[in-house]
């Protein structure tokens, strides 16, 4: 089975104030299913290849392939495309529009889509804030909701046009042990349905759990190693 | 694209900031507001003063021009030699037309000529006891000087046809009436250039609105100055002319100065002063109310900038989520788009509020012009202009807050 995404040989630096290479030769695959954690020290360029991975940075050196398709050197109304048919996306500031109802901030990425009609959009939405046990405040404004509500809710809008794969920027990095426990729990249970899940995590018990930990290093991957099946 | 969800969104920013998208709304209003209410003021006051300087002057004006300044018999013999002549008195030469009444007949019978009044215009003094005022007498077959000016719409007393079954009669500008203290049935002595006097009964008084007439012009029979000036009935000095398009006389003064060799003024030239005032008006309307709209779209780009500052991060989410470039410039171009529509709607209809009140103002002009309020001209065309120019300013001045927040760069604000 081909890997769901391939990065080869990725390079990248930052020149602002001096140059200054993040990524060095960061070379792995990821394959259906996964549920797979980058781990390392603040500044080991973790977030950086996250952004890489995502196609919403797009200067590198090297090569990336996700879904069987080749995403380096594309424009960026095709990687806008790309993203909201097979990413989805969970950050660590829970970022909602804070104008919107819940229900509204997951339908967004699927009215973009464009696949389903509306009403359709809508009961897909639901059924994904069920999944995540948020159904019940699918019609309050977001910005009412509190922090740990807001990322299921964000979890919710990354799962609505099926991802090929679930990123996660610290995921669980600004919320209290209980509400971080319950967005890891949701993961895990995703992961365990079969859905592709990157996330950079510097929480151990985060990586812990899941599936495949990357470790990284002074832009490096220094360890890469599988998690005993819990 | 899809403009659906774009003008949701658009839609929502704008509900969610009622207050900011009003304020950016009234700078738009009260600029196409004043915009219109210039434009339509402006017009109508362009058009009440062409209108009374046209009435009251014709097209076309065929005259014989008596030139004082000719060469001398010497300078025509002997050319180019030193010829001295002290104070040459001009020939005597008469101002008439020659076949003046079989011209008139001719013109009128030409295409597009609505009308052709044959006259002999003579100054004169009008003398009342000891008063003497100068003016001028036009002798004129009434019946057709009437259908060039409207004159029984002109008239402020007495009637036309009593010119008609008096000889003597004369109808006299009400200024100039005023001032020799005269009214219907009155009489007046009136002495020509020539030294004749004649004693006329005023039979009615005119106004056009118009000074430079109501003071000084008396209408009489033809027969009668014609008489005065110890004329032959050809007598003719003046064709005055109507087209019925006012623009067609410019080129057919042209074409009668070619056939019959005098002099032809249109109403152009008499009126140089009179247009020259119109477009100078036009221009300031058109400066003032661009102003007022600029002003308004540097509000709104500040408005729509500061929205963008505001929604960053809604705009780095939904570049996250996959939404592209245009998605994000229809976003925000529809917001300004919106604001400029609905302003400008407002402003239209303040505009017209406004322009009517106006309209209905009081305005004591004096007896000169024969106006009661301000003169106001509702056109339609005025107001699709002014909405036009207000989504155009808001296009503009929204289209550069959406470029930069389609530019944004999400990965700088999603990494906090």
């Amino acid at each position: 089975m081909p890997p769901v995404l391939s990065a080869h040989h990725l390079n990248k630096y930052f020149y602002d104030p001096t140059k200054f290479q993040v990524l060095k030769d960061i070379t792995f695959e990821v394959q259906a299913g996964d549920f797979m954690a980058i781990v390392g020290k603040s500044g080991c360029g973790k977030s950086t290849l996250l952004y890489l991975l995502s196609t919403m940075d797009t200067a590198y050196d090297g090569e990336i392939e996700m879904a069987g398709t080749k995403l380096t050197g594309r424009s960026q109304d095709f990687l806008a495309r790309f993203r909201n048919e097979h990413l989805g996306f969970v950050f660590q500031f829970h970022f909602l529009l804070p104008e919107f109802s819940a229900l509204q901030n997951v339908m967004l990425p699927g009215l973009k889509l464009g696949k389903y009609p509306e009403k359709e959009v809508e009961e897909r939405a639901m059924e994904k804030l069920r999944l995540i046990g948020m159904a019940d405040f699918a019609r309050k404004p977001a910005s009412k909701l509190s922090g740990g509500q807001q990322q299921r809710v964000a979890i919710a809008r990354a799962l609505i046009n099926d991802p090929t794969i679930i990123m996660g920027d610290e995921p669980t990095g600004n919320l209290d042990r209980a509400n971080g426990d319950n967005v890891f729990s949701i993961f895990r249970d995703l992961a365990r349905k079969g859905q592709t899940i990157i996330a950079v995590t510097h929480d151990p018990d985060f990586a812990a759990g899941t599936d495949r930990v990357i470790e990284m290093s002074d832009g490096m991957i220094i360890a890469s190693y599988e998690n005993p099946v819990q | 694209m899809d403009l659906h969800i774009a003008s949701q969104i658009a839609q929502t920013h704008l509900t969610a900031k009622k207050r900011q998208t009003l304020v950016a709304m009234l700078g738009v209003t009260f600029g196409i507001a004043m915009f219109i209410t210039m434009i339509s003021f402006m017009q109508g006051v362009n058009q009440f003063l062409e209108d009374s300087a046209l009435d009251a002057s014709p097209h076309i004006r065929l005259y014989n021009e008596v030139n004082t300044q000719r060469p001398s018999l010497i300078e025509q013999l002997n050319p180019g030699r030193f010829n001295v002549v002290y104070h040459q008195k001009p020939k005597d030469e008469q101002s008439r037309i020659k076949n003046g009444l079989t011209i008139a007949e001719r013109i009128e019978r030409e295409p597009g000529v609505l009308g052709v009044s044959p006259q002999v215009a003579t100054q004169v003094f009008y003398n009342n006891g000891p008063i003497q005022l100068s003016g001028t007498i036009s002798g004129v077959d009434i019946d057709r000087e009437n259908r060039l000016y409207k004159l029984y719409t002109r008239l402020k007393s007495g009637s036309l046809n009593a010119l008609k079954t008096n000889p003597d009669g004369l109808i006299m500008g009400t200024v100039l009436a005023r001032k020799l203290n005269v009214r219907v049935g009155d009489k007046v002595t009136v002495t020509t250039p020539k030294g004749t006097t004649r004693v006329l009964r005023v039979v009615g008084t005119f106004g056009f609105g118009v000074g430079t007439v109501d003071n000084t012009r008396s209408y009489g029979n033809l027969s009668t100055v014609q008489e005065m000036l110890q004329r032959d009935p050809s007598y003719i000095t003046d064709i005055h002319i109507k087209m019925i398009d006012p623009l067609q006389a410019l080129p057919f003064g042209q074409k009668l100065r070619a056939t019959y060799g005098y002099y032809t003024e249109d109403w152009a030239t008499a009126n140089t002063a009179i247009l020259a005032g119109e477009k100078i008006r036009n221009m300031l309307t058109y400066v003032v109310s661009i102003t007022l709209l600029v002003v308004a779209g540097f509000g709104i780009y500040n408005i729509m900038n500061m929205t963008v500052i505001n929604k960053i991060k809604d705009i780095a989410i939904l570049k996250a989520t996959g939404f592209d470039a245009r998605d994000i410039i229809a976003i925000f171009l529809l917001q300004a788009v919106f604001i400029g529509f609905t302003g400008g709607l407002m402003g239209l209809g303040i505009g017209f509020g406004i322009s009517y009140l106006l309209s209905i103002t009081p305005f004591d002009a004096g007896d000169f012009l024969s106006i009661k309020t301000f003169p106001v001209i509702f056109a339609a065309k005025y107001y699709v202009m002014g909405l036009l120019f207000g989504v155009i300013t808001t296009i503009l001045a929204g289209y550069f807050p959406a470029r930069k927040a389609a530019q944004v760069d999400p990965v700088a604000i999603l990494r906090g």
